[in-house]
């Protein structure tokens, strides 16, 4: 078998572990994949109308319509805490050392890890797309606005994974890797253009978010959802996307790879 | 199958080997026998290509654990200290994870998780998850998962530490059992009983050093021989019976607080049964020297682990070895 081959095969053999180790977590799955619903439904009903008055309408018509596809965002920053828990978990498990004196497809731990996180990030995006449609989120894009935005996500998803696989390698203990991936949960998203213009934001900290990768990614999304001014947005949540990707994804093979320290 | 030459490993400033020359012949199981901290996990770490050496060359199977690690993988098992089985998965599925990744078909997998379910006795158990298993369940599912590869070698890194006697012996019987099969097996212990029911060579693993290697036999015929040992109720009767016997004051021979004699014996009923009549003979009618209580000492690891090493704290790290709480072996 060639390489590639092995690394499909084994890679999604991991997956099938993951998927089982998924349904066994049933409490922590869940919960993890509902919390992004559960902010939408917090920031469009409690925080929404003071915050939506503020921005004033504006060009998206209603707050939802400008919230929502932040918190879809947003759900791909809750997947990156769930990536790195489940791996800090699985590596205190003997059985990877098991797979590494194996003649497996080094890759296909991490490999299966990070496709279970995407699939399970997807579906909490899904599910709040469906709320927010409830809720009154009204887009106006075209089947390919939409499939360019699932790929957006898809993307964006994959690249902040690798990152947490990354943090659940350096982490060590679960509450350590919970800590950093708060930088992709909490710290980029609030200071984005997810909640507010960064218009409205003090000097130094709206030079940041006009520039950091979140609102370039959103602002993308906003326009390809509601049709909105895109501008250079899109060239920059791409390139952001992949850097991140990468930046990940050779971090995190070479911690794995690196001769473990006793 | 494993041949290793000046092999040296420390973390940080703590040398763990220093120097280890190994030979293990094809079909035998080896029994690497030592302390904690002795270097016996690593040694086992650096075989099965999960940590590099800082130093020397191995080679299992003909081939370089540092430059063909792949090789040796197909070649090899691994049943780690602390059992390397999936908790979230069951038992089953544990083994139906390993048939995968060794590609076999799904009814092959599935055919070979029965047998080996049924072989170590875990059917019962089979569609439950490790985490409601005993302690001997774990350590035969996780050598169970070993064998799906079919290896040629396998590595058992303390495979009955923190067990009960019956466990034990369960354990020791399936080890017998795929010797018997062709398979090799490098065992490491810091049990001496272990080393000498199993083995077919010992090598001794002191402070990252070979301190002795031989079959059990050799070993034992290293060290001085044993002896009886005659316990007295009071001094009169010590000193009665050394006269009888000619053990003199302050060899080393007579512990006058203890009260106690060691007179040398090879073991044999003949030799034991001398030294009694002697002690009959010269004392007769004493009441006091009739009532001294006699053991018999014969050689066994634990006085070749003594004598080879000069510390005797086999016991001391068994405690530290079984709290299962501690992953030793755990590698990140």
């Amino acid at each position: 078998m060639s390489t590639l081959a092995l690394t499909f095969r084994d890679s999604l053999t991991m997956l099938r572990r993951d998927t089982k180790h998924s349904l066994r977590n049933l409490m922590m799955t869940v919960s993890g994949i509902l919390t992004p619903t559960i902010l939408l439904v917090l920031f469009n009903y409690v925080f929404g109308g003071a915050i939506g008055a503020g921005l004033g309408g504006g060009i998206h018509g209603s707050y939802i319509n400008y919230v929502a596809p932040a918190i879809l965002i947003m759900a791909v920053g809750s997947g990156c805490a769930t990536t790195a828990i489940n791996l800090v978990m699985d590596l205190n498990e003997g059985v990877i050392n098991r797979f590494r004196t194996m003649a497996i497809a080094r890759s296909s731990v991490l490999n299966g890890q990070v496709i279970g996180s995407v699939i399970r990030t997807l579906a909490s995006v899904v599910l709040v797309l469906g709320a927010a449609l409830l809720m009154g989120f009204r887009p106006t894009a075209d089947l390919l606005a939409w499939i360019e935005a699932f790929g957006l996500i898809a993307l964006f998803s994959f690249a902040i994974t690798w990152m947490g696989v990354v943090f659940g390698l350096i982490g060590k203990t679960p509450a350590g890797a919970n800590s950093l991936s708060l930088i992709f949960q909490i710290l980029l998203p609030f200071t984005s253009s997810a909640f507010v213009s960064p218009d409205s934001m003090a000097g130094w900290i709206r030079w940041f978010a006009q520039n950091q990768p979140f609102t370039a990614v959103i602002d993308t999304l906003r326009g390809l959802l509601l049709g909105t001014p895109i501008g250079n947005s899109a060239v920059f949540a791409i390139a952001w996307s992949v850097g991140i990707a990468l930046v990940g994804f050779i971090l995190a093979r070479t911690i794995y790879n690196r001769a473990p320290a006793k | 199958m494993i041949e290793t030459q000046g092999l040296r490993k420390a973390f940080g400033k703590q040398v763990v080997l220093d120097g280890l020359d190994l030979t293990v012949a094809e079909g035998m199981i080896f029994a690497l026998l030592g302390p904690n901290g002795a270097g016996k996990t690593t040694t086992v770490q650096i075989l099965s290509t999960l940590i590099r050496a800082d130093g020397g060359t191995a080679r299992v199977a003909g081939y370089d654990v540092a430059r063909q690690p792949d090789a040796v993988r197909k070649v090899i098992g691994v049943t780690g200290q602390f059992s390397a089985v999936d908790n979230m998965l069951t038992g089953e599925e544990n083994l139906l994870l390993m048939a995968d990744l060794h590609h076999l078909s799904r009814r092959e997998g599935r055919k070979l998780a029965a047998d080996l379910l049924d072989r170590f006795e875990l059917t019962d158990a089979a569609k439950k998850t490790p985490v409601q298993y005993s302690g001997g369940m774990r350590r035969r599912l996780d050598l169970a998962m070993t064998l799906v590869g079919n290896p040629r070698l396998i590595f058992l890194d303390e495979p009955t530490t923190g067990l009960d006697p019956r466990s034990r012996q369960t354990m020791w019987q399936i080890i017998r059992d795929l010797v018997a099969r062709g398979v090799t097996i490098f065992l490491t212990t810091q049990y001496l009983d272990e080393a000498d029911q199993l083995a077919h060579r010992i090598a001794v693993l002191d402070q990252g050093k070979l301190v002795a290697e031989g079959t059990p036999d050799d070993l034992k015929r290293r060290i001085p021989g044993g002896h009886v040992r005659l316990q007295f109720a009071d001094e009169r009767s010590l000193g009665l019976a050394a006269s009888t016997l000619g053990v003199g004051a302050g060899t080393g021979a007579r512990d006058d607080e203890a009260l106690t004699l060691r007179v040398p014996t090879d073991g044999s009923v003949q030799s034991v049964k001398a030294i009694l009549d002697r002690l009959d003979y010269g004392a007769s009618a004493d009441t006091a020297v009739e009532d001294a209580g006699v053991t018999v000492h014969i050689p066994d690891l634990d006085d070749v682990f003594f004598a080879l090493t000069g510390h005797i704290n086999m016991q001391n790290d068994t405690q530290n070895g079984s709290q299962p709480a501690k992953q030793k072996g755990a590698v990140r």
